[in-house]
């Protein structure tokens, strides 16, 4: 097993008290543990709820030391961002971006990562994670000339291939993995069957391996929603995503706070409601590996 | 007739069976062609470029300079040895913090708790949120004036700090914005190898009175050890390239005093703020190799230590 997913077995339970009985742990254990958790939760959950409460506040408010916590709420900032400074068309072009990216990473990733899973292409695959490590700096410049002799800067296809440079190592790394662990006989079973290798692969793994092609789909589609820097070079000014926008957003004399906040609210929100629906996805991919040894 | 109907399927059963015979190459090809195109070649003309002195334009007439631009770069004690520092503090320290952190609160979810479903999705937030925008908020507040941390710092009687604008503060506060956003990550590779982890060894240490410290210290850890590694390399990775939090927090050249810049921000920075593409280059094959010498280190390590 290298994909772990982050249930744990429902065995434990029972074997616990059958087999050899946990020692009880003491009251004050309890309670530090209720407290560290509280603890944990507050530290990673508090900034952003700050950033909410602030992206309610007027700028004068945001300055007020005793309106902290007490104030009137106004949609205001959210009106500024979304109407006046055309946020709509920059969630249009990540979301293009993002899902392109992601779906024609998907197309040439998987039947790569399925050979190199395989048929044991160990070579081939450190080849492709190398982009893991590359910086991505290192390519921007060559990426800018090519692209800007193609007249291809400020398009979304430039934007749309740099991102699959982060998608496709990420995709092929989760489903080297996914498929490792995916096991031979059915696919033989369909040779007997009368498949061929590619009918096999198509007609049978591939179905069966809807669960890691949503926790490879997933990921990507956030790391590219989240991607800044390919964007802020490559982007034109009909095609800068969201992160560009909240940059620019503080290139002025004095910053709008309520405003920027509302921005950023606007760009996190979207990604953390994916998250919440596709917690066991994510949590699987991003630890794709951990156990491998 | 006859023939044209044989024909056809046979031309398709040929196309079949080379394309069966030949899948690994069919199926590996489309990602290896992207990848040769969109990354060796561009990475084989920023070798190039090293060797040159490209500035203002790359179409513009440079010369082959030999290693002078690696001459010029590495004795460079003014930005780039101290860019080199600075990625090393942030990466380690970041790092440290969260390793540490990280295997506290896996070690407090790794037993099943109520609620515990609550707190797994408070800690998975951070690390979806886009970090241009975790910057953002940062930034705001840690903001000197109007900022909360100071107003925390103002209700126990501590004086109000600079932090990301002080020159010796903005680094530490960064390395504090990236603990908070990539210490989840760090939880959740930790509890996956947690989870995995038989009890037995465990059971059998409890049994001969082994307290919990000691069965921590002695027994998880070193069964540990393969999640650890791989832990600390895809975090380090990442963090030795971390770009967006410093460039939105701080822009270019990480600061007044560069007090933020590390190798990405420098190397971005000579790219497309001086157009000096020559040390640019010369810069990022430097900081390519570092990474590839760090990562070769722990995985030599690791095989060493399974042998």
């Amino acid at each position: 097993m290298t994909t772990t997913l982050p249930a744990r077995p429902a065995a434990e339970a029972p074997r616990e008290v059958a087999v050899a009985p946990r020692r009880r742990k003491p009251r004050a254990y309890k309670i530090f543990r209720v407290i560290a958790l509280t603890l944990t939760v507050l530290l990673f959950i508090a900034p952003l709820v700050w950033m909410f409460i602030a992206s309610l506040k007027t700028n004068v408010d945001i300055y007020d030391a005793s309106k902290t916590l007490f104030f009137t709420p106004t949609l205001d900032n959210y009106d500024n961002v979304l109407s006046r400074n055309n946020y709509f068309g920059f969630i249009f072009n990540s979301f293009w971006v993002a899902l392109l990216s992601t779906l024609f990473s998907l197309l040439i990733g998987v039947p790569a990562a399925y050979a190199m899973s395989r048929f044991a292409m160990h070579r081939s695959a450190l080849v492709v994670l190398m982009a893991r490590i590359i910086p991505g700096v290192s390519l921007l410049v060559p990426w800018y000339f090519i692209f800007a002799n193609m007249r291809m800067v400020g398009g979304f296809g430039v934007l749309i291939l740099s991102h699959m440079f982060v998608a496709l190592p990420l995709i092929v790394y989760i489903m080297i993995s996914y498929f490792d662990s995916t096991p031979l006989e059915l696919e033989e079973q369909a040779q007997v069957d009368g498949l061929t290798h590619i009918g096999a692969f198509l007609r049978i793994t591939l179905p069966l391996s809807v669960p890691g092609l949503a926790t490879a789909g997933i990921l990507s589609f956030i790391f590219s929603w989240n991607n800044f820097m390919f964007a802020l070079v490559l982007s034109g000014a009909n095609t800068k995503t969201l992160p560009v926008a909240i940059f620019n957003f503080v290139s002025y004399a004095s910053i709008d706070w309520g405003s920027l906040m509302a921005a950023a609210v606007v760009v996190t929100v979207p990604i953390m409601v994916i998250a919440l629906f596709t917690q066991k996805y994510i949590v699987s991919g991003l630890t794709a590996g951990a156990t491998k040894g | 007739m006859t023939t044209m109907v044989t024909t056809k399927p046979s031309m398709w059963t040929n196309f079949s069976t080379w394309a069966n015979r030949y899948r690994k190459w069919l199926f590996a090809a489309p990602a290896m062609i992207f990848v040769g195109l969109l990354i060796a070649v561009p990475l084989g003309w920023t070798l190039y470029l090293s060797v040159t002195d490209s500035e203002g334009s790359v179409r513009a007439a440079s010369n082959l300079v030999g290693l002078s631009n690696y001459f010029e770069v590495l004795t460079d004690t003014d930005r780039f040895w101290p860019a080199v520092m600075r990625t090393f503090v942030f990466t380690g320290g970041a790092l440290a913090v969260e390793l540490i952190l990280g295997m506290c609160i896996a070690l407090l979810l790794w037993r099943p708790f109520r609620g515990e479903k609550w707190v797994r999705v408070a800690i998975l937030l951070p690390l979806v949120a886009t970090p241009v925008a975790v910057g953002m908020m940062w930034r705001l507040i840690f903001d000197p004036n109007i900022g909360f941390a100071n107003q925390v710092l103002s209700w126990v009687g501590i004086p109000a700090q600079p932090w990301l604008s002080g020159q010796y503060t903005a680094l530490p506060t960064l390395m504090f914005v990236d603990i908070w956003q990539w210490t989840p990550m760090v939880v959740l590779m930790l509890l996956a190898g947690l989870t995995s982890l038989s009890d037995e060894p465990d059971e059998a240490a409890r049994i001969d009175g082994a307290n919990s410290w000691q069965r921590f210290w002695f027994v998880t850890l070193p069964l540990m050890r393969a999640t650890v590694i791989v832990t600390i390399v895809l975090r380090g990775i990442d963090a030795l390239k971390t770009f967006d939090i410093l460039y939105a927090t701080k822009g270019k050249g990480g600061g007044s005093f560069h007090e933020v810049e590390t190798l990405n921000i420098y190397a971005f920075g000579l790219s497309f703020d001086y157009n000096d593409y020559g040390i640019a280059s010369t810069v990022l094959i430097l900081f390519f190799l570092l990474i590839i010498a760090i990562m070769w280190v722990l995985t030599y390590r690791r095989k060493a230590n399974r042998s």
